[in-house]
């Protein structure tokens, strides 16, 4: 691999680009340069010596790029499937915004990419998604993907959550805003302590991955920390050794004690109509889960009496703070902190005491700082990232599921997920820089069509992908929300800070939650009949297609520049980056007639029809 | 090419045009389906089920197989029933009506994780990550193709159920709350307008599909032509449970598990062949006694009243009950006074349909922690609840991945339970 360069610390200049340098770095074999598209891969330019962060950046990202069009391309061969032709500009532009910034391109934003004539405007694109003017916006997407992640859907959004969904948002949205590192976000929230809500005095939005995850000693912490972070799922190691793999139930409690020390501490509102609930998360000492069975387990207890008075002599000293948990067989067993590859804590810190690393004490063992080094250093942490991005991009990770990876569950493309993952670690942990890698590789810009020669690459029939058309899925209902804003500017009269609460009341019907202690939960977002109700006679689409003064369909409709033809035009490349067909223009005539000629009230018609369509709701 | 109707069009009207606008070719609407329908035409070949699903995995130790005396026995004292079973002192009712179903004690399954266990009893396969089965519901909604149903034949009040897996959206789980409330129901514009736009529509989704992207475009097509149906459809009353005399609302209970039981047995009287009403909260790894105190007494009332309610309307030899979670809890009591996941010896209870009342089948040990007769499966309590509802067993699907798939994962009848 070629030197890795810093991450550009500066705005990227969006005209100049060079792939040259990455030729001239020599990773791109000649043969590669015969299968991927042009437009990856324009050769010819000269080297630009100014604004050479954004050229070592681009290279970066066209160094990525052209080993996973490699590797990808390689299981096609292997195969016998023939990729799909590359999608249209349109198609890719629509698909690069929902990605990247969560929403479909404004017909301005899409007619400025269709018209570029640079040979690199696809490279420049996805540089301004992830930095310049869209930066607040690639912020604010992301940090609700990670926010579903962390908390779900439902997470902080009953009245008496000890989680504040706003406090996790605003610090994820800050973090992301900075290109904060993914070693030092998952570190931070991890780590976290302080208080949960922003409005209180020591704010740590961090914090809420995992305030309201610690009921029963830590188990939901556990598990959602695995399955994040490592890629693995131990859920059901609670309580047994894993079905089909090598996780066993002495595991799942030995990473389970590494959260043993941290609290919540809960303050509830003085007024009681007020129900709001103020939670601080911080470490204190665990001294063992003393007594199981009305025994006490503590072994280094010295009693002494002094001055009359009963004194624990074993308290100061370093004592090993134990946890036990169940067999099936009803046998108890005892653990300590161990991580997941067998490191245990008293190794260590054996240098300083046979026991001393099994501590609970906080001055002595932090167990939490000691949990987030072991999972940063380990190659689970890179992969697991790798792995989750890749199947935001493509529809379908490199395993499935993508969060339960590990021997047994054997990836599609192992080289590619080891590579990605060390150049991603070697890259600072650079999110941007992965995602610019994947969405400038030939297979992300491939068309959904099906055709003969890749109809058996379809991994919804249980076989794994391929990656050589791009996978139909559904938007997500954030994606849709905000794509209608963006096409209608619905909520240009909504103060700012109410934006996110109507966003957030408007998801809320699509969320269930199983209440029980996995935090499972189901969206009616999903293709079923909810959904089509929404769609059809719900409030979103109703104020879209409002035709009343000053809406965005009054507005096109009184556009004098604009001709009858080139309204409902404008209509389909809002919502479909694409014009209408000759049968499609047909039946808007069609419905201009049937409504007597009133443009506004035809435009309402189309605009409605258009977004209740398959072609809108799919990514595609 | 548009049409505009006289005022005061009729339903059928409206779906008689709808059914040229249909965004799917060969969809129920447009072969006139909308045409049928009303309640007394319904046509089905099957039973119908109700499913009590009990999320979180209920303690079956203090309810349908106590273990008084023993040490794993907890706070609660049996009582006797008009059935064989002896259960918890707090299920008057219920006991009342036991000799119309059977409790199963010897279930034994292996998966004690709340996802993979509710996945496995509403599938009977374990979760695989290459194939995701289809539900109970589905498979019913399937095979039960109810001829002048207008609603979906999948309905899960208060929960999310299991989805279709490979049998497609079309027979996905729908989920409304226990109020009945289906949210965006009524139309914004008139029916004219409607029509005018579903034809537009039409033509999107006929040109996307046959671009031929994927099954997800056809999926997104045929159930908008279901979501058209049911909003014209006077079967939607059967959500209505305020339509109901109060002291049936009383009968049954006014909580959610009530109000739900109440549902699903209007949805059963209009034709629905499989309804699932949720109640949750069982995941009592804590204060499982105390919990006790409020829960059971919900169940009792909401339960005895659904299986009374079926008898006196002469339904019950045609609706299958089905009580269960997605497993039990250890006999052994935790230092939080509560319970934790247990898989390996619990217990379900059915009746109803085809299937048998009024006795006990299996037997776990004196304290509860091993069956004392042969185990029974996901599985098999699956296929003898189809059988009870007349479902064939020799059903066999292709599943996505070109695999023959067995209904019921292959289970054998519970000998007994069958009728």
């Amino acid at each position: 691999m070629p030197p890795r360069v810093p991450r550009p610390a500066v705005r990227l200049s969006l005209r100049r680009g060079n792939l040259l340098l990455a030729v001239a770095w020599g990773v791109l074999p000649l043969v590669l340069l015969a299968l991927a598209p042009p437009t990856h891969h324009a050769v010819g330019a000269e080297v630009a010596g100014a604004d050479t962060e954004a050229s070592l950046s681009r290279a970066a990202a066209s160094d990525g790029s052209a080993r996973i069009d490699e590797l990808i391309a390689r299981g096609w061969q292997e195969n016998d499937v023939r990729p799909a032709s590359p999608a249209t500009e349109g198609e890719w532009c629509r698909r690069v915004f929902l990605d990247l910034i969560g929403r479909i391109p404004t017909v301005a934003e899409l007619d400025a990419f269709l018209a570029e004539k640079s040979p690199d405007k696809r490279a420049e694109l996805v540089n301004r998604l992830l930095g310049g003017e869209y930066a607040g916006e690639y912020a604010r997407s992301w940090a609700g993907i990670w926010t579903n992640l962390l908390i779900g859907r439902t997470g902080g959004t009953m009245r008496q959550s000890l989680t504040s969904r706003e406090g996790l948002t605003d610090y994820l949205e800050a973090a992301l805003l900075e290109n904060m590192p993914y070693d030092q976000l998952a570190r931070e929230l991890l780590t976290a302590t302080g208080d949960a809500r922003p409005d209180m005095p020591n704010y740590n939005g961090a914090v809420n991955f995992l305030v309201e995850k610690l009921d029963e000693g830590g188990v939901q912490a556990t598990a959602k920390t695995a399955q994040l972070m490592l890629g693995m799922g131990v859920q059901c190691t609670q309580c047994h050794n894993h079905p089909f793999n090598d996780y066993r139930q002495n595991q799942f409690w030995e990473l389970n004690a590494f959260f043993r020390q941290t609290r919540v501490r809960v303050r509830r509102d003085d007024d009681p109509d007020v129900q709001t609930r103020y939670a601080t998360l911080y470490d204190g000492d665990f001294l063992g889960e003393g007594t199981m069975g009305g025994r006490d387990r503590r072994t280094d207890i010295v009693l002494e009496i002094e001055d009359g008075k009963l004194v624990d002599r074993g308290a100061g000293s370093v004592r090993a703070a134990p946890i036990y948990y169940e067999l099936r067989n009803g046998l108890v067993r005892v653990a300590f902190p161990v991580f997941v590859d067998g490191t245990a804590l008293v190794d260590l810190f054996a240098d300083r005491g046979a026991e001393y690393g099994n501590s609970g004490r906080i001055a002595e063992v932090n167990r939490r700082q000691e949990l987030a080094k072991l999972i940063l250093k380990s190659d689970e942490f890179s992969r697991a990232l790798v792995n989750r991005m890749w199947a935001h991009f493509f529809g379908y990770g490199f395993t499935k599921p993508i969060d339960d990876m590990g021997p047994h569950n054997p990836p599609s493309h192992p080289e590619l997920l080891d590579e990605l993952a060390a150049n991603f670690a070697a890259s600072d942990y650079d999110l941007k820089e992965l995602m610019r890698a994947i969405v400038l590789s030939r297979p992300y810009g491939l068309s959904s069509q099906i055709s003969n020669r890749n109809a058996d690459d379809d991994p919804q029939q249980g076989r794994p992908p391929l990656f050589s058309r791009f996978y139909l899925r559904q938007m997500t209902a954030e994606q849709l929300y905000d794509s209608l804003l963006a096409a209608t500017r619905a909520d240009a009269t909504v103060k700012e800070d109410m934006r996110d609460a109507l966003k957030q009341r408007w998801l809320s019907q699509f969320a269930t939650a199983f209440g029980n202690d996995e935090g499972t939960e189901a969206t009616t977002f999903n293709g079923s009949i909810p959904q089509a109700l929404t769609m059809m006679n719900g409030e979103l689409v109703a104020r879209a297609t409002r035709t009343g003064g000053g809406s965005f369909l009054a507005k096109i409709a009184g556009d004098p520049g604009l001709t009858d033809r080139e309204k409902i035009n404008y209509l389909y490349r809002a919502a479909l980056a694409r014009t209408p067909t000759r049968e499609e223009s047909k039946a808007c005539n069609a419905l201009l007639a049937a409504r007597g000629g009133d443009v506004p009230e035809t435009l309402a018609d189309v605009w409605w029809a258009v977004l209740n369509s398959n072609e809108f709701i799919l990514v595609h | 090419m548009f049409y505009r109707p006289p005022a005061g069009m009729t339903r059928r009207h409206f779906l008689e045009h709808l059914a040229g606008a249909s965004a799917l070719a060969g969809s129920a609407l447009t072969l006139g389906g909308a045409l049928r329908a009303n309640a007394a035409q319904i046509k089905k070949n099957h039973k119908a089920c109700i499913l009590l699903w009990m999320g979180g995995g209920p303690p079956t130790i203090d309810i349908w197989d106590m273990k008084p005396g023993a040490t794993t026995g907890g706070e609660y004292k049996p009582i006797a029933t008009a059935g064989e079973a002896q259960i918890n002192q707090l299920m008057p009712n219920v006991a009342g009506c036991m000799d119309k179903l059977t409790v199963v004690r010897s279930m034994s399954t292996r998966e004690a994780d709340h996802t993979r266990g509710t996945y496995y009893m509403h599938t009977g396969y374990v979760p695989n990550p290459n194939v995701v089965h289809p539900s109970y519901g589905s498979v019913v909604a399937r095979e039960s193709q109810v001829a002048g149903l207008e609603i979906p034949p999948f309905i899960s009040i208060g929960g999310a159920s299991e989805g279709p897996g490979f049998l497609g959206m079309a027979y996905a789980p729908f989920q409304v709350d226990p109020n009945g409330r289906v949210r965006n129901l009524e139309r914004s514009p008139d029916e004219a307008r409607m029509m005018d736009r579903m034809q537009l529509l039409s033509i999107l989704e006929k040109r996307f599909i046959r671009e031929n992207r994927g099954s997800a475009a056809e999926e997104h097509a045929k159930v908008l032509d279901s979501t058209l149906e049911l909003m014209t459809s006077e079967q939607m009353q059967a959500f209505k449970v305020d339509q109901e005399p109060e002291s049936m609302r009383e009968m049954y209970g006014t909580g959610g598990f009530g109000r739900g039981c109440l549902m699903a047995r209007r949805l059963v009287e209009v034709g629905v062949p499989f309804v699932e009403v949720s109640m949750g909260g069982w995941d009592l790894h804590q204060n499982c006694f105390t919990t006790l105190e409020d829960k059971l007494p919900e169940l009792d009332k909401a339960m005895s009243a659904l299986v009374n309610d079926l008898s006196e309307r002469g339904l019950w030899d045609d609706t299958v009950v089905l009580w269960m979670g997605e497993f039990g809890r250890t006999p052994r009591i935790n230092e939080n006074a509560g319970r934790d996941h247990w898989a390996r010896s619990w217990s379900v209870v059915a009746g109803g349909g085809g299937l048998a009342g009024g006795g006990v089948i299996g037997a776990t040990n004196e304290d509860g922690t091993r069956l004392e007769t042969e185990p029974y499966s996901s599985e098999d309590l699956m296929a003898t609840v189809l059988a009870g509802m007349g479902v064939s067993l020799n059903t066999t699907y292709t599943a996505t991945n070109g695999r023959p798939m067995k209904i019921a994962g292959g289970g054998k009848i519970i000998s007994g339970l069958l009728a």
